[in-house]
């Protein structure tokens, strides 16, 4: 470990800094540029109803709680369709519900909420029953039927949230 | 009764955690060695009385005590012993207690260590193991507590309560509520324990290094007391991550192994500082760089770990809502913020104690890659904790909120894993201190003629895709190089002490465990990336509706429909079984059995692959459906998952590189630490 002269010390410095900083820049470009092309606005079935034509062609992802009743395999086609209720995203108000299970159990009972039908293609994923919480991404389609890319879905039982399962198209 | 005790075990353990902190501190402070060795007996002691608080909540649970609200929720009368005594981790409540069951284990395993080299580490070591065993302990006396009963007043209502209400009666249902059933799977019955293991055992690192602040001893003692510590940690975290990919791969019928989930990123984060970490400390330890740094990244994992915990535990990240569903939410968050604002305020205070003793002299240096690689990590945490926290972000700056999925986390982490594979495979044969382009490019372009061929036998065997091609060349430059350093030490070796390739292959890594551990580590991470890079970029998918005896082909693959049963199985599950056989090129390579279990107690399906697992490529079945009754007709998805079986082959290469690094050397060094470095910075790199 030699000694080295100041000079030479700030140009190494100098390096190293320059080095850092074209690093630093480098992740910031890699995630200023894949949020954008990944971003999925969240909204809740309320706002995907009042917007309609207005994000038709945007990657979304929503919330709402699927109706047993409407959930429909189709063998043929492989196409999995049910009607999800409108849910509030915000956790304040799921919460001055009485908790999700119970803002859920509301949801599908009340006929005046708006709601929305949901089609998936792919397998039936376990946890897709009555007053489950379904977040669902893709997109709207101009029929307005919103066709899923993914599906994640949250049974909370009486007494604990259970863990969320994942289905990919 | 058994619950009393339990609870009463736990408030115990409570006390003795906030004694023992009060007198460590107290003893330190007016120097009385005895109450520091009263508060080191506490810590001792809180294993012990952990353990009865924790077997209490077996006993329950093996017995059927449902009046216990924790035992109802978590188990039921049809399931097998062992996942009864698992369910212990089963639940909330239940592995806050595990967790800190461990974390009670670790504190105590550290009392008994020989302390006479650094007593005045001690205090200070009690002071923060006792501090975070006490708050995951009042977690569960006030807010989450297992042994909370059911009591039903004459009117009918029930309540939850430790202590009965005046007037009401206990309250015994008839049965639990069962574990879910998506957690009956031995990956998870494995996983959650491994991942505590490497959160709590992370603990005492900053335990440390809080202490080597404090103190102001900031010489690289603390590191070298903990680097066994920190690899074990490692390992478990690193298991317990994989373990987590095994049971999804299993068990939750996407295949796929990782969703970006939030939650398996809050187990992630502290994974990437303590990667970095462990590298960086070399750095420390051979030229005396990068303390600052090295505290920074201590304090940082600490508080990810703690975060963690708190995120995979409370369930509260699993939907894209926001924080804090659950009371634990603001006392943890209070938590961390004041350990990571004092640990900072710590170093802050001892920042110039901290400076290097030497400067950055080249960019290729080894200390320079290791200082890259830290920067890498960092970047992929930093890309992370964006993704978690933009919804909250997004909906600050424009009251819209908006989530990324993983094509975010893909796309921002590749080109960085990719720079880490790269590194992988350079750092290891760059220099201390001084390295050029001309050594490197001497060193580096045999295992690179190599990793070309690789490409090309790949590129002639009809595989195009740029990212497969980059990623294939980065990895077999790792695998060479490391084969590379292996041989060419064994062979100097032999050379210079006359012994046998072999015999010398054998010593070089008996003497440089860490060195050579690592090096296998770096293989393990190499087939992991194989695994990866089969399945994200070639994995292939179909499905359809077969009668039976019609076939549906992917690839090489053909699958046909035999037959289907659906049966009452003794543990309360109703299973549909469908028998498919499968062909490959023609040839009959077996049968598979996808199935649906329907668990009656939660009322839950449960979806099983089959799956038909080689080197080569795994053939995953799902069952999707099926014509009831007639069974004339069941519908299947298939995968065809190359190479992911690498990913598993790798996780056993990884314990055995870690255990080997780790593993206790047989003749310690004589020659005291602060007197090392300077001896052994000449060594060849």
């Amino acid at each position: 470990m030699e000694e080295t002269t100041p000079q030479r010390g700030s140009s190494n410095r100098m390096k190293f800094i320059i080095g850092g900083a074209l690093i630093v820049a480098a992740v910031i470009y890699l995630i200023a540029s894949s949020t954008q092309a990944s971003a999925q606005y969240f909204l809740t079935i309320d706002e995907v109803v009042a917007k309609g034509e207005e994000v038709l062609d945007r990657d979304l992802r929503i919330s709402g709680a699927v109706i047993g009743d409407s959930i429909e395999y189709d063998r043929e086609s492989l196409t999995l369709s049910f009607t999800v209720a409108h849910i509030p995203g915000d956790n304040d108000e799921l919460e001055a519900q009485g908790g999700l299970a119970k803002a859920l159990h509301v949801a599908v009972s009340d006929p005046n909420r708006s709601r929305l039908s949901v089609v998936y293609e792919g397998a039936i994923p376990d946890l897709l029953q009555h007053e489950a919480q379904a977040i669902i991404t893709g997109r709207l389609g101009a029929d307005g039927v919103f066709y899923a890319d993914e599906l994640l879905l949250k049974c909370p039982t009486k007494y604990e949230e259970a863990v969320p399962e994942q289905a990919s198209g | 009764m058994i619950a009393n005790f339990g609870y009463g075990a736990l408030i115990i353990t409570f006390l003795v955690s906030l004694y023992g902190v009060g007198a460590a501190y107290y003893g330190m402070r007016q120097n009385k060695p005895a109450w520091v060795d009263s508060a080191r007996n506490g810590m001792l002691l809180t294993f012990p009385l952990l353990s009865l608080s924790a077997l209490s909540i077996v006993v329950l649970l093996v017995t059927d005590h449902y009046e216990v609200e924790y035992v109802a929720s978590v188990t039921s009368r049809s399931m097998p012993m062992y996942l009864k005594i698992t369910a212990l981790w089963g639940g909330q409540a239940g592995s806050l207690v595990f967790w800190s069951w461990l974390m009670s284990a670790f504190a105590s395993a550290v009392t008994l260590r020989k302390w006479d080299r650094d007593r005045e580490f001690l205090p200070w070591v009690i002071v923060v193991s006792l501090t975070t065993l006490a708050f995951f302990l009042a977690l569960n006396i006030f807010v989450e507590n297992p042994f909370t009963r059911l009591w039903q007043f004459p009117s009918g209502q029930v309540v939850e309560k430790m202590f009965q209400p005046a007037g009401s009666s206990l309250f015994y249902p008839r049965d639990g509520q069962g574990l879910n059933p998506l957690l009956r799977h031995p990956g998870m019955i494995i996983h959650p324990p491994m991942l505590y293991l490497g959160f709590v055992s992370f603990v005492i690192p900053y335990a440390f290094a809080v202490a080597a602040l404090v103190t102001g001893r900031t010489d690289d003692r603390w590191i070298r007391l903990t680097r066994r510590w920190t690899l074990w940690a490692w390992m478990f975290l690193s298991l317990g991550l994989v373990l987590g990919g095994r049971w999804a791969y299993d068990v939750l019928g996407w295949g796929g192994y990782w969703g970006w989930d939030p939650v398996e990123i809050a187990a992630f984060m502290p994974w990437l500082t303590g990667t970095a970490f462990l590298h960086s400390v070399m750095i420390q330890e051979k030229r005396g760089m990068l303390k600052q740094w090295n505290m920074v990244l201590v304090i940082l994992t600490y508080s990810l770990v703690i975060f963690g915990t708190f995120l995979t535990r409370s369930g509260v990240l699993s939907s894209v809502h926001a924080f804090a569903q659950s009371a634990v939410g603001p006392l943890f968050f209070g938590f961390i913020g004041l350990t990571f604002v004092t640990s900072l305020s710590l170093l802050l205070h001892r920042w110039n104690d901290l400076k290097a003793k030497a400067e950055m002299t080249s960019m290729l240096s080894r200390e320079a890659l290791f200082l890259l690689n830290n920067l890498l990590f960092i970047g992929i945490l930093v890309v992370c904790f964006w993704g978690v926290i933009f919804p909250l972000i997004s909906e600050l700056f424009t009251g819209q909120k908006v989530t990324v999925g993983p094509p975010f986390y893909e796309r921002a982490n590749g080109p960085l894993m990719a720079g880490l594979l790269l590194l992988m495979a350079i750092a290891p044969l760059s220099a201390w201190g001084h390295s050029t382009i001309k050594t490197l490019g001497r060193a580096v372009w045999k295992p690179a003629v190599v990793a070309i061929v690789a490409v090309l036998a790949v590129i002639a065997a009809g595989i195009v895709n740029p990212y497969a091609l980059i990623g294939i060349f980065l990895t077999a430059l790792v695998i060479a190089v490391t084969l590379y350093e292996y041989w060419r030490g064994a062979l100097a070796r032999g050379k210079r002490h006359g012994e046998s390739f072999f015999v010398a292959l054998w010593e070089l890594v008996k003497r440089n465990r860490r060195r050579y551990g690592g090096y296998i580590i770096h293989l393990s991470m190499a087939m992991l990336a194989i695994g990866i890079i089969g399945i994200e970029i070639f994995q292939s998918e179909t499905q359809g509706t077969l009668s039976q005896g019609e076939s549906l082909t992917l690839g090489e693959y053909t699958m046909s429909y035999q037959s289907l049963a659906v049966f009452d199985a003794p543990d309360g599950r109703n299973v549909a079984r469908a028998v498919v056989s499968v062909n490959k090129n023609g040839k009959p390579v077996g049968e598979l059995y996808p199935r649906r279990d329907f668990f009656y107690d939660s009322q839950q399906p449960m979806t099983i692959p089959g799956v038909r697992s080689t080197i080569e490529d795994d053939f995953y079945v799902l069952l999707v459906d099926w014509e009831e009754i007639s069974t004339n007709s069941a519908t299947f998805k298939v995968y065809h998952n190359p190479l992911v079986k690498w990913m598993w082959m790798g996780s056993w290469v990884f314990i055995f590189g870690t255990l080997i690094a780790a593993w206790p050397e047989a003749d310690t060094d004589p020659v005291p630490a602060r007197n090392r470095k300077r001896a052994s910075v000449p060594a060849k790199a």
